[in-house]
């Protein structure tokens, strides 16, 4: 059954040569840099902060924002893809990569869920997180990580929708199952893979 | 039912376009028959689809309108340099039909049961969930107070204002006016900042649930301010817009 076509509707242009094969079905490139948070913004004072690998109510590893900041750090510059239809391209961060973090508790964990101020939480294979595909991100564009894009430090996990990206994170639970996070709770895919336009639960 | 099977996975649907209700200048609110539609929440929206006669294709996320046990309906505003919301407002008339999916989404939820007093913030058209959740609480015989403060940047900008100027008992609707204000205004003025809060909002000791929607920096702002007045983060439910 073909979809009905809705005359009049005069739309932009397709994404150029060069965007298409960056640009997943669904999405539309956005030159802003689009916020989508469920709660008030948390503010954690750095001397506060830690960043924790735990398991089964362990703290297995903890670094305190100096000690985090004294880790090997990379420049990546990567697309990012938000459920909420927004695609951006070539954003610049610097963070530390998961497999360095992770190399440092040793667990043979299949899943983890991130874990973040205002309690925020969402679930990812580890497979996912490692292999150069994440990081903990505390750099945006040069500048420090904006609160309000989830500063001091956020995941970043391009390759998935943004949500899995989890502002202000703390931490990283591994576990011996997959469960869902928060959104994943409310409806969203347990995986969102934006390349399979995995949005919804089922999708 | 072959639906039920399925329940969990949000197929696309057509839907057909019964009316087309001018709200403002740039505002339309479009009520839809959906065929099999399995009911919906205050507070969830739901995804349109459109394609054009040569294939392509944009899809865009909109707040439902309507309370729970109301027809579908999403109230749209027209941004100038969008894609979806010109066609939607300008083109769109009854009787025309689009693919949609949905309901989506459980956090920025109201039912009578989740209780209050009830804190509702809307920035711009940021209101349309706020109004569902208020037609909701009516329709459904609730007595949880609710206050609505609503920001607009002039008055001929406000949507649903006749209907919500009908609240009485138990619901308190109040306005600022951002960008100017008519002669013998007696409502705000200005931004929703900490002191209108402080004036408007229910004092943190009676455990208030707040909804605030609209665009990113009016959330920031409005959700930080509660915080600063004692309100649990936890009960502040927040939902951005943007997209074109």
């Amino acid at each position: 059954m073909s979809p009905p076509v809705s005359r009049g509707f005069r739309h932009f242009r397709r994404p150029t040569a060069g965007e298409q094969d960056r640009v997943p079905p669904g999405q539309y490139v956005a030159q802003g840099f689009p916020v989508l948070s469920a709660g008030p913004t948390p503010h954690t004072p750095l001397p506060e902060w830690t960043f924790s690998i735990r398991q089964a109510g362990e703290t297995l590893k903890s670094w305190t924002w100096d000690e985090f900041q004294a880790l090997p750090a990379q420049d990546v510059t990567v697309d990012i893809h938000c459920v909420t239809r927004w695609t951006k391209l070539d954003t610049m961060w610097r963070g530390v990569p998961v497999d360095t973090l992770l190399g440092q508790a040793e667990h043979d964990a299949p899943y983890v869920m991130a874990f973040s101020d205002g309690g925020y939480t969402t679930n990812l294979p580890v497979q996912d997180v490692t292999n150069s595909q994440a990081w903990v991100a505390f750099g945006y564009d040069g500048q420090p990580l904006a609160a309000e894009h989830g500063g001091p430090a956020r995941l970043l996990v391009p390759h998935l929708y943004f949500w899995k990206s989890a502002k202000w994170v703390r931490g990283l639970e591994l576990l011996d199952h997959n469960q869902p996070g928060f959104w994943e709770s409310y409806g969203y895919h347990i995986y969102g893979d934006p390349w399979r336009q995995q949005r919804y639960a089922g999708d | 039912m072959a639906t039920a099977a399925v329940r969990g996975r949000l197929t696309w649907q057509t839907a057909t376009v019964t009316s087309v209700m001018r709200e403002t200048d740039a505002v339309r609110t479009i009520e839809l028959e959906v065929p099999d539609w399995p009911g919906h929440h205050a507070g969830q929206h739901l995804d349109v689809r459109l394609t054009a006669e040569d294939g392509y294709t944009a899809e865009r996320s909109y707040s439902i309108a309507t309370a729970d046990d109301e027809p579908v309906a999403i109230t749209v505003e027209r941004l100038d340099d969008g894609e979806v919301s010109p066609y939607l407002t300008e083109e769109l008339h009854a009787g025309d039909q689009l693919e949609l999916r949905g309901p989506i989404g459980g956090w920025f939820v109201w039912d009578t049961s989740d209780g209050g007093p009830l804190l509702l913030v809307a920035g711009g058209s940021g209101v349309v969930p706020l109004r569902a959740i208020l037609r909701h609480r009516q329709r459904a015989g609730s007595d949880v107070p609710a206050r609505l403060l609503y920001s607009s940047r002039t008055l001929a900008e406000v949507i649903y204002h006749s209907e919500l100027d009908q609240y009485r008992g138990g619901v308190a609707v109040s306005y600022t006016l951002t960008r100017s204000q008519p002669p013998g205004w007696t409502g705000y003025s200005g931004r929703v900042d900490a002191a209108l809060l402080a004036k408007i909002a229910w004092p943190a000791s009676e455990h208030p649930l707040v909804f605030v929607c609209g665009p990113t920096s009016f959330v920031e702002a409005v959700a930080g301010n509660l915080v600063a007045l004692g309100y649990p983060a936890g009960r502040v439910k927040t939902e951005r817009f943007g997209g074109a």
